[in-house]
């Protein structure tokens, strides 16, 4: 197929409006079929990739066209975004067949999340990324608000208010680059912002950090993640935390790519790197709080998220080797967080569902009626906690690396500390799950395979990937 | 892949993929799970058996898959491999036995031999890997594959004894891998080289070597017990007895040992450490576990408790073996983890036969118990005697060694530690056997559970591993100077440690 990159976004907007038109039970199927070619899709792009290249679409190059740009970077998010999405999409299927309230909300919005995660991954121009970051959020909020219960509706609002709040932070700065050098094309950006760096890019650049950071639930912005994350139906929490998190951080990495060097003086990179380690102190403590499974899964998200700040200060005035190091384990992270998270909030939504509950102290019984789902929930937790064999494994392996390299002891600290807190929540669950009794007078209904595979291989696509990770780190080239 | 390459991986997955065929079983299916968990096992041990003489002539072993870049997982059977991984599938193989003797009508049991399955994967890919990374990789395996084992009754005790041992072996495990990331940082890939890749490195690394092997001994110590990082140990018995002995005899503590052994001569080389000034600190170490493992086990009633003291105490002397510098001291060591092996997993056998038939469970309850149950008690009795180290059992053969390497090392106060050790062990073993034999039993027994049938004091399948393992550590006495008992592997392992030419 001619232009993969230009389909990979065309696609799901089709797919989307069909299911729109057509209903969920026909939009399930269209949106599986589109979502499979997507893979191929994403595959094909980044079999191909490499950096520099770009594709102007319809034959217009940037300043007039729009520029589509597919580095390793984004073709790695790519591959991510559809390895996750279609396994999540057979498990909505069988999910939403259970549930049907918001069923006919979420075959839309999600080709149009899918959408704006592909076209966010493929655009090289500020401007377009505000485009793709705004139709994301409002997508995002659709998908939590779908289930139209009291409780989704108010974290939708809360959300939307953060979305908004944090897009609109980041317009700000891009109206000031606008301003400055009359020119939103980041390679073009990236050769014009020379020293001495105006007041006004400093600050362009300080609005677009703090809206990302905000959209990304970076402790102490993580507030409204876990009524959102955790509120929402089941495929919606896995896309979520999965998927949409990382995309704002990968707008975080471009700018710092970009920008980097030149603009962030040490002390944002430590102060970011030291939110990061609150958020995995603070978020896995609430996780290892909570009494609810889903709300245990959303604030491990919090802390999970802060692993990927880590980059900043370890890649900070170091030699290219740590920041090397540092770079590829974070994208490692990434990727393992992202295989992960959807494996455990699917299988904490097929638990729920049979169950009729998520509450962790109740959860004794589960290891007979739905064994696939619980050995979903311990690989990925394996992966969460730095286990090996898994990608989260090499992920701390190549940031300890990283920070034994510099030796930035403290951060080698954090990594290992907060695994031992990851592992505690995990087990937290396991513990009553895999070992506790069956309370008498409860039942757990029967539940579709399809609710149990997806997980299950997502979960087992972590571990292995713990085993042949060249490729990723490949994609992932150098900072 | 030819025959050299595929022969350690399939070691591993003789045990992996019947655990995982295992776990897709229906609880009812007793038989066709028995005969997979007793086929993986056979596989496993012919598959060494090829590979032993193989290595005997010198022929390499070796499966290599590439993780990242400069990032391998490694198989290797080198000698030290062949000396655990040879143990660990033949206790394996008596243990499974006497597993499915145990859990007869129990409840989980696809879960329990599933498990019991991913553990000795674990542990054989402990005793081939061929680096440190590959080490911790299964060294984690097995501390995730173990807890269920621990917590299989479910009970609170047995929830809190898996919390502890969860704790201390996770906490553990972060420490061994800071060390290891550390040491891969300045060596890049640490393969197990004899004399070590460690030695490689300047001077002005003095310092942080140290650190690293302080670190390393950490995370290695909490499996193999070492004083203070011992607490996990004694809460663990609560578990089945097929668990016990798998934790004290097979995979757990003795993981923990070997990884020492491997870090003192494989990546550190003994020399190297001894000119770090590491290996009598270490020594050290390992007289005060020898010393206070045996001191506990002296006041503990609870046969399972004794029992898992002695192991503390009697894991150190492999610790002491390898710390003490020179060839003799090696040997000791090494013939000690597989006779300490074959001594405690008889043991552990013993008092889950006198659990299971008799209700039996504390020494204050054993009077006259070796009248009804003879032949499980002379294979304690044989056992014990060798804890003691006794002439004609394995462990007079080890501590024979181990004395006269800590003379030829300059040492001789480790030699008086193990002759208190060996009259502590006395202290606490003797009264046992004594009460067995010599005491008059008053009816009734706390619950008796299965009559005795002629011969047969218990069920079978309970009554010969034990059994065979007795024999087992007659044999490695008296058989000592033939070429393939564990003394002589170890007399080949230290011959080729210490003679090794200079890189």
């Amino acid at each position: 197929m001619p232009e993969p990159e230009a389909w990979l976004i065309l696609l799901p907007l089709g797919w989307a409006s069909a299911a729109f038109l057509l209903g969920p039970a026909r939009g399930a199927w269209l949106a599986a079929a589109g979502l499979a070619l997507g893979l191929v899709l994403a595959a094909h792009v980044a079999a191909h990739a490499e950096a520099g290249r770009v594709h102007a679409v319809g034959g217009w190059a940037a300043p007039l066209g729009i520029a589509l740009a597919v580095d390793g970077l984004a073709a790695l998010m790519l591959l991510l975004t559809h390895t996750v999405a279609l396994p999540l999409a057979l498990y909505a299927r069988a999910y939403f067949a259970r549930h049907p309230d918001g069923a006919a909300w979420f075959w839309p919005l999600t080709g149009y999340l899918v959408a704006a995660l592909d076209a966010l991954f493929l655009s090289a121009d500020l401007f377009n990324l505000y485009v793709t970051l705004e139709l994301l959020g409002l997508a995002a909020v659709g998908l939590v608000a779908s289930s139209g219960s009291a409780q989704g509706l108010s974290a939708a609002l809360r959300y939307l208010l953060v979305t908004l709040l944090g897009s609109s932070a980041y317009l700000l700065g891009v109206a000031l680059f606008y301003g400055v050098y009359g020119n939103v094309t980041l390679p073009l950006l990236a050769l014009q912002v020379a020293a001495p760096v105006p007041l006004a890019i400093r600050l362009a650049l300080a609005l677009m950090l703090v809206g990302l950071l905000l959209k990304t639930a970076l402790f102490p912005f993580s507030f409204w993640l876990p009524p959102a994350h955790g509120g929402a139906p089941a495929p919606v929490s896995a896309l979520l935390s999965a998927l949409v998190i990382k995309a704002t951080f990968y707008l975080v990495l471009r700018l710092w790519m970009n920008f980097g060097n030149l603009l962030a003086p040490a002390a944002v990179a430590q102060l970011l790197g030291l939110l990061g380690g609150a958020a995995v102190l603070w978020g896995s403590v609430q996780a290892l709080r909570q009494a609810r499974l889903k709300m245990l899964i959303a604030y491990s998200t919090v802390a999970q998220v802060g692993y990927l700040f880590l980059l900043f200060p370890l890649a900070a005035r170091a030699s290219p080797a740590t920041a090397l190091l540092a770079w590829q384990g974070v994208l490692m992270q990434a990727v393992a967080h992202g295989l992960a998270k959807a494996a455990m909030f699917g299988a904490a939504g097929a638990i729920a569902s049979a169950a009729g509950h998520d509450t962790i102290a109740r959860l004794g019984g589960v290891a007979a009626h739905l064994p696939l789902n619980l050995w979903a929930f311990g690989l990925a937790g394996v992966s969460l906690m730095g286990l090996p064999p898994s990608a989260g494994f090499l992920a701390k392996w190549l940031l300890l690396d990283a920070a034994a390299d510099s030796g930035r002891w403290a951060w080698a600290a954090l990594l290992v500390g907060g695994g031992l807190l990851a592992a505690a929540y995990v087990f937290k669950v396991l513990r009553h799950a895999f070992i506790g009794a069956q309370e008498p007078g409860t039942s757990f209904a029967p539940v579709s395979p399809m609710l149990q595979w997806p997980p299950f291989l997502l979960a087992a696509a972590s571990l292995v990937l713990g085993l042949n990770a060249g490729f990723v780190l490949m994609l992932a080239g150098a900072p | 892949m030819n025959a050299s390459q595929s022969l350690p991986l399939l070691v591993v997955a003789s045990s992996f993929v019947p655990g995982l065929l295992i776990f897709g079983l229906a609880e009812e299916r007793h038989a066709l799970r028995s005969a997979l968990n007793i086929a993986g096992a056979v596989i496993k041990l012919v598959i060494i058996a090829v590979m032993f003489g193989g290595v005997a002539a010198r022929e390499h072993y070796e499966y290599r898959h590439t993780v990242l870049p400069g990032l391998d997982l490694v198989l290797r059977a080198d000698a030290l491999a062949m000396l655990f991984v040879t143990l660990s599938a033949a206790l394996w193989l008596l243990t499974t036995v006497y597993a499915i003797g145990y859990l007869e009508g129990g409840a989980n049991r696809s879960r329990f031999f599933g498990f019991f399955s991913l553990c000795v994967t674990a542990t054989v890919g402990i005793a081939m890997a061929g680096n440190l990374f590959t080490f911790f990789l299964f060294y984690e395996m097995l501390t995730l594959s173990t807890y269920p084992l621990v917590v299989h009754r479910g009970t609170d005790k047995a929830l809190r004894a898996g919390t502890f041992y969860l704790g201390y072996t996770l906490a553990g495990g972060a420490i061994l891998l800071v060390g290891v990331v550390w040491l891969y940082d300045l060596l890049g890939q640490v393969e197990f080289v004899h004399r070590g890749a460690a030695s490689s490195l300047g001077p002005q690394y003095t310092t942080q070597l140290r650190v690293i092997f302080l670190l390393l001994i950490i995370g290695l110590g909490v499996k193999a017990a070492l004083v203070p990082l011992h607490g996990w140990l004694p809460r663990a018995m609560v578990a089945p007895a097929p668990v016990s002995a798998l934790l004290h005899a097979v995979a757990v503590v003795k993981a923990g040992a070997f990884g020492i052994v491997r870090v003192v001569y494989d990546v550190f080389g003994v020399e190297f450490a001894q000119s770090l000034r590491l290996l009598v600190p270490l020594a050290v170490a390992a007289c005060v576990t020898i010393l206070w493992g045996s001191l506990r086990a002296l006041a503990q009633d609870d046969l399972k408790r004794r029992l898992a003291f002695s192991t503390v105490s009697q894991v150190s002397y492999i610790v002491l073996g390898v710390a003490l510098f020179g060839p003799v001291g090696t040997i000791g060591g090494l013939a000690h983890l597989v006779h300490q092996g074959i001594m405690k997993v008889t043991m552990f056998f013993c008092a889950g036969n006198y659990a299971e038939t008799l209700g039996v469970h504390r020494v204050s309850e054993m009077n006259g118990i070796g009248r009804r149950m003879p032949l499980t008690t002379a294979a304690f009795s044989v056992a014990a005697f060798g804890m003691i180290g006794l002439p004609f059992t394995a462990g007079y053969v080890s501590k024979h060694y181990l004395s006269d390497g800590a003379q030829l090392a300059g040492q001789p106060w480790a030699a008086w530690v193990l002759m208190a050790s060996s009259l502590l062990n006395a202290a606490y073993f003797l009264p046992i056997l004594y009460r067995a034999w010599a005491k008059v039993h008053h009816p009734p027994w706390p619950a008796p559970a299965i009559a005795a049938r002629g011969w047969r004091e218990t069920s079978v399948l309970l009554l010969l591993p034990p059994l065979a393992s007795g024999v087992a550590v007659i044999l490695a006495a008296v058989l000592a100077d033939t070429a393939w008992s564990p003394l002589a592997w170890a007399k080949l392992i230290a011959m080729r440690e210490y003679a090794a030419p200079l890189r």
